[in-house]
C-alpha cells in the first residue's frame, strides 16, 4: 500500500469516530501544550536570574584580606590588615587580565540633610567602581582621581538615599552631613533595584575611599579590592594573576597559605543558573508525565479500535494484506493521532505561554528546541504506544478475524 | 522491500505457464509437475489442538481440480469442508500432505507469502459478504489492488470493469448499507475478480440470500465459469450445488464422493421460472 493511500485511510478511519479521536488527541494536546508552556516559563525564569546576575557584574572578583590569627584564635575574613592601596595599584598595573580596579572600604552612619536624616552605609570606593558595577550616575558626576588623591569630601547618592533625604529638591550641589562630617553631593546614581538576596542596592552612599578612610572609618587599610576581569572568560586567569602577584608582594613562601581571599561572582551566577535550570527540567518532566498519560490514551483507543475492526482486518488479510500492511495501517493511525495532537498542542502551548506572560508579567521564551522536543516526543509517544495495538492487529489469524462478530 | 521487484514479474507471467514467482527473494518454481492441474492436493490432514484434545478436521484428502472447473463442495457441518476451504484459500496451512496451487507448493510458504498468494491467485466470496462498511462499492472492490503495486488510475479502471461484469456499474459510489444483499454479494464477487485470480472460492455465497437472489448470484458464477474462471463453491444446499459441474462431498474429514454433474442447471433459465417480485423491491 502506498503511504499516501494509508494516510487517507487513516484519516477516514479517525473521522468515523470524531469525538473519540478528538478526546484521544486531547491527551497529547494537553501534554505537548504543558511541556511547551512549562519550558517557556522555566526559560523565562532562567532569563530573569541571568539578568539579575549580570546586573551584579559577572566578571567581578573581590579580594579580601585574610583572617587574623593570634595565638590560635582566628577572626573572620577581612580582619587582617594586609591589603593596601599599593596592592590595588599593582593589580591594575601588572595583571593583564584585569580591566578595572577599585579599592574599597566602608562605614555606616546617620546621614543628615536639612531637617531629614537617614541611616545608610557609606562605601568608600575608587573611580573605576562605576565601570566595575556597570552603574552610572543619573544626575551630576562621579568623583575623579583628583578627588581620591586629595580626599575631597564629595559623595554620590544611591537612588533610595536621594529619595529619602531630598524628596522634593535636586540633591546635586547640596550639602549633607555624614557622622557630622560635611560632604557635598555631586551626583545621584541610576536605580539598580534589589540584588539576588533581596537587598536594596540603591540604599548606599559612594564616596572616595581615601575620604572615608581619613574622615569616617579612621582605618588606614583597604577592606576589599573590587576587580573586574577583561571578560567573563578571563575570570580564572585574572584570579590566578592576582593570587601570584599578591603572594609575591606579601612575600609569602610557598609553604604558607594566602593572607587574602578572592571571591568570584561566577560561582554565585552558576549556582543560580543551575537552580533555575533544574526548575525548568522539573517543570518539563512534570508536564511530560501528562504527555505519557496521553500516550496511554492513544494505546487504549487503538486497542479498542483493533478489537472493533477485527473483521475488517480479516477482510483485508483475506484479500492479500500482509501482517506488515496491517501493522503500518494501525501505526499510521496512532501516529496521525499523536502528530495532530502534537501540532495543536504546540499552538496551544505557544498561545498559553503568551497569555501567561502578559497576565503574570513573567518573561516566557519559546525556543525552537522546546517545539522540536515536544513534537519529537509526540511522534515517539505515537510510535511507542501505537506499536503494541498495531502488532496485535498484524498478528491476528485471518480465519479467526474473519469469523469475529 | 523486494515487493516492488517481483510484482511486475508476476503480472506479466501469470498468464503463460510455467510460472516462476519470486517471493521475498525466494524463487518458487511454478513449474512443479501437476499434470496440468490447477490444484493438486495429496493426503491432506489438518489437526487442531483444543487444549488437551486433538481435533482431526481433515483426515487425508486427495483431490485435483483442473482449470475452468466449477466444483461444489458439500457436506454437513463438521464434515471438514470449511477447514478444507480455509486451506484451499491459503488462510490456513495443512498439518500434513501437500497442496500445490498453480504449480506453487503452498504448504511451505510463510505468512507473508500466503498473503501474496491470496492477493494474486485467489478471490474470496463469503457468506456474510464481508464488505467494509462506510466504504463505497468501488473502494471495496479496489481493496485487493491496494496491496499490489497498481497505479491509482489502473486500480480504478480495473475495479470499475469488475463492477461492470457483475452489473453494478450504476452503483459504484453506493455504500454497502445502501445496497441489497444480492447487490452486496455482487460487489464481493467483483472484489474477488479484480486481481484476475486463478480460482474464485465462494463459501456459502447464497447463505444469506433469498432464493431468487441466490439464483442470480449463481448466474454470475456460471457466466464467469463460461469465461474460463475456475470456481470452487462450498454449500450445503443441494439446490445451489446443482448449478455446479462437479460435486465433492465431505464427511468426517474425508471425501465421501467425487462425481461429475452431467446435467448442471442453467441459472439464467431457472430465473425465468421464478417470479421477479423481489426485483422491484430491490431496485427501489
Amino acid at each position: 500500500m502506498k503511504i499516501l493511500n494509508i494516510l487517507v485511510a487513516a484519516f477516514r478511519a479517525l473521522q468515523r469516530n470524531k469525538m473519540r479521536s478528538f478526546l484521544t488527541m486531547l491527551g497529547i494536546i494537553i501534554g505537548v501544550g504543558a511541556v511547551i508552556t512549562m519550558l517557556a516559563i522555566g526559560q523565562g525564569a532562567e532569563y530573569s536570574v541571568k539578568q539579575q546576575i549580570a546586573a551584579l557584574g559577572t566578571n567581578v572578583l573581590i579580594v579580601f584580606p585574610g583572617s587574623q590569627q593570634q595565638g590560635g584564635i582566628r577572626s573572620g575574613a577581612g580582619t587582617m590588615t594586609t591589603l593596601t592601596e599599593e596592592d590595588a595599584q599593582a593589580i591594575r598595573d601588572e595583571c593583564p587580565a584585569v580591566a578595572y580596579v577599585s579599592p574599597g572600604t566602608f562605614a555606616g552612619g546617620q546621614v543628615i540633610a536639612g531637617n531629614l536624616n537617614w541611616f545608610t552605609s557609606i562605601q568608600g570606593v575608587g573611580v573605576e567602581y562605576a565601570q566595575i558595577r556597570e552603574w552610572d550616575v543619573q544626575y551630576g558626576d562621579f568623583f575623579s582621581d583628583q578627588d581620591i588623591k586629595s580626599a575631597t569630601k564629595v559623595c554620590v547618592l544611591g537612588r533610595t538615599v536621594a529619595d529619602n533625604l531630598f524628596p522634593d529638591a535636586d540633591p546635586v550641589g547640596q550639602n549633607i552631613r555624614i557622622r557630622n562630617v560635611p560632604f557635598k553631593v555631586i551626583g545621584v546614581l541610576t536605580k539598580k533595584g534589589q540584588n539576588a538576596m533581596g537587598q536594596d542596592q540603591d540604599d548606599v552612599i559612594l564616596a572616595p575611599y581615601s575620604t572615608v578612610q581619613r574622615r569616617l572609618s579612621h582605618f588606614p587599610y583597604i577592606r576589599q579590592i573590587l576587580v573586574s576581569a577583561t571578560s567573563s572568560n578571563t575570570i580564572e586567569t585574572a584570579q590566578k594573576q592576582i593570587t601570584d602577584l599578591l603572594r609575591m608582594r606579601h612575600k609569602i613562601s610557598r609553604y604558607e597559605g594566602d593572607d587574602f581571599t578572592i571571591r568570584n561572582q561566577s560561582d554565585l551566577a552558576n549556582a543560580a543558573t543551575a537552580t533555575s535550570q533544574i526548575l525548568t527540567i522539573l517543570l518539563a518532566s512534570i508536564a511530560s508525565v501528562s504527555l505519557l498519560v496521553g500516550g496511554i490514551g492513544i494505546m487504549n483507543i487503538m486497542l479498542v479500535s483493533v478489537t472493533e475492526r477485527t473483521r475488517e482486518i480479516g477482510i483485508r488479510m483475506s484479500v492479500g494484506a500482509r501482517g506488515r500492511d496491517i501493522l503500518t495501517q494501525f501505526l499510521i493511525e496512532a501516529l496521525v493521532l499523536s502528530l495532530l495532537g502534537g501540532i495543536i498542542g504546540i499552538i496551544m502551548g505557544v498561545t498559553g505561554s503568551k497569555v501567561i506572560s502578559s497576565l503574570a508579567e513573567w518573561p516566557t521564551f519559546i525556543t525552537a528546541f522546546s517545539i522540536l522536543l515536544s513534537f519529537g516526543f509526540s511522534i515517539l509517544v505515537g510510535l511507542f504506544f501505537g506499536f503494541y495495538p498495531a502488532r496485535k492487529a498484524a498478528l491476528l489469524n485471518p480465519i479467526d478475524a474473519l469469523r469475529y462478530e | 522491500m523486494v515487493v516492488g521487484l517481483w510484482e511486475g514479474k508476476i503480472m506479466s507471467k501469470t498468464k503463460s505457464p510455467p510460472i516462476t514467482t519470486e517471493l521475498d527473494g525466494k524463487f518458487l518454481d511454478g513449474s512443479l509437475e501437476t499434470d496440468g492441474k490447477l490444484i493438486k492436493i495429496e493426503h491432506l490432514t489438518r489437526t487442531y489442538t483444543l487444549g488437551e484434545v486433538e481435533v482431526h478436521a481433515l483426515r487425508g484428502v486427495s483431490v485435483e481440480v483442473s482449470k475452468g472447473e466449477f466444483v461444489a463442495i458439500m457436506g454437513a457441518s463438521g464434515s471438514g469442508k470449511s477447514t478444507f476451504m480455509n486451506i484451499l484459500g491459503c488462510l490456513d496451512k495443512p498439518t500434513k500432505g501437500t497442496y500445490t496451487l498453480d504449480g506453487i507448493e503452498v504448504g511451505k510458504l510463510t505468512r507473508d507469502e500466503l498473503a501474496l498468494i491470496r492477493n494474486k491467485k485467489i478471490g474470496f466470496v463469503f457468506q456474510g459478504f464481508n464488505l467494509l462498511s462506510r466504504t463505497t462499492a468501488l473502494e471495496n472492490v479496489e481493496l485487493p489492488l491496494f496491496y499490489s503495486s497498481v497505479s491509482n488510475k489502473d486500480r480504478k479502471d480495473k475495479s470499475i470493469s469488475a463492477l461492470n461484469i457483475v452489473g453494478l456499474e450504476e452503483r459504484i459510489y453506493h455504500y454497502p448499507n445502501q445496497l441489497s444483499g444480492g447487490q452486496q454479494q455482487r460487489v464481493a464477487i467483483a472484489r474477488a475478480l479484480v486481481n484476475d485470480p486463478s480460482i474464485v472460492l465462494a463459501d456459502e455465497p447464497t447463505g444469506n440470500l433469498d432464493s431468487r437472489t441466490s439464483v442470480e448470484v449463481m448466474e454470475i458464477f456460471q457466466k464467469l465459469n463460461d469465461q474460463g474462471i475456475t470456481i470452487i463453491l462450498v454449500t450445503h444446499e443441494p439446490d445451489i450445488a446443482s448449478f455446479a459441474k462437479r460435486h465433492v462431498v465431505f464427511r468426517d474429514g474425508r471425501i465421501k464422493s467425487d462425481k461429475i454433474n452431467n446435467s448442471p442447471r442453467i441459472a439464467s433459465e431457472v430465473l425465468k421460472t421464478i417470479p421477479s417480485i423481489d426485483e422491484e423491491e430491490e431496485e427501489a
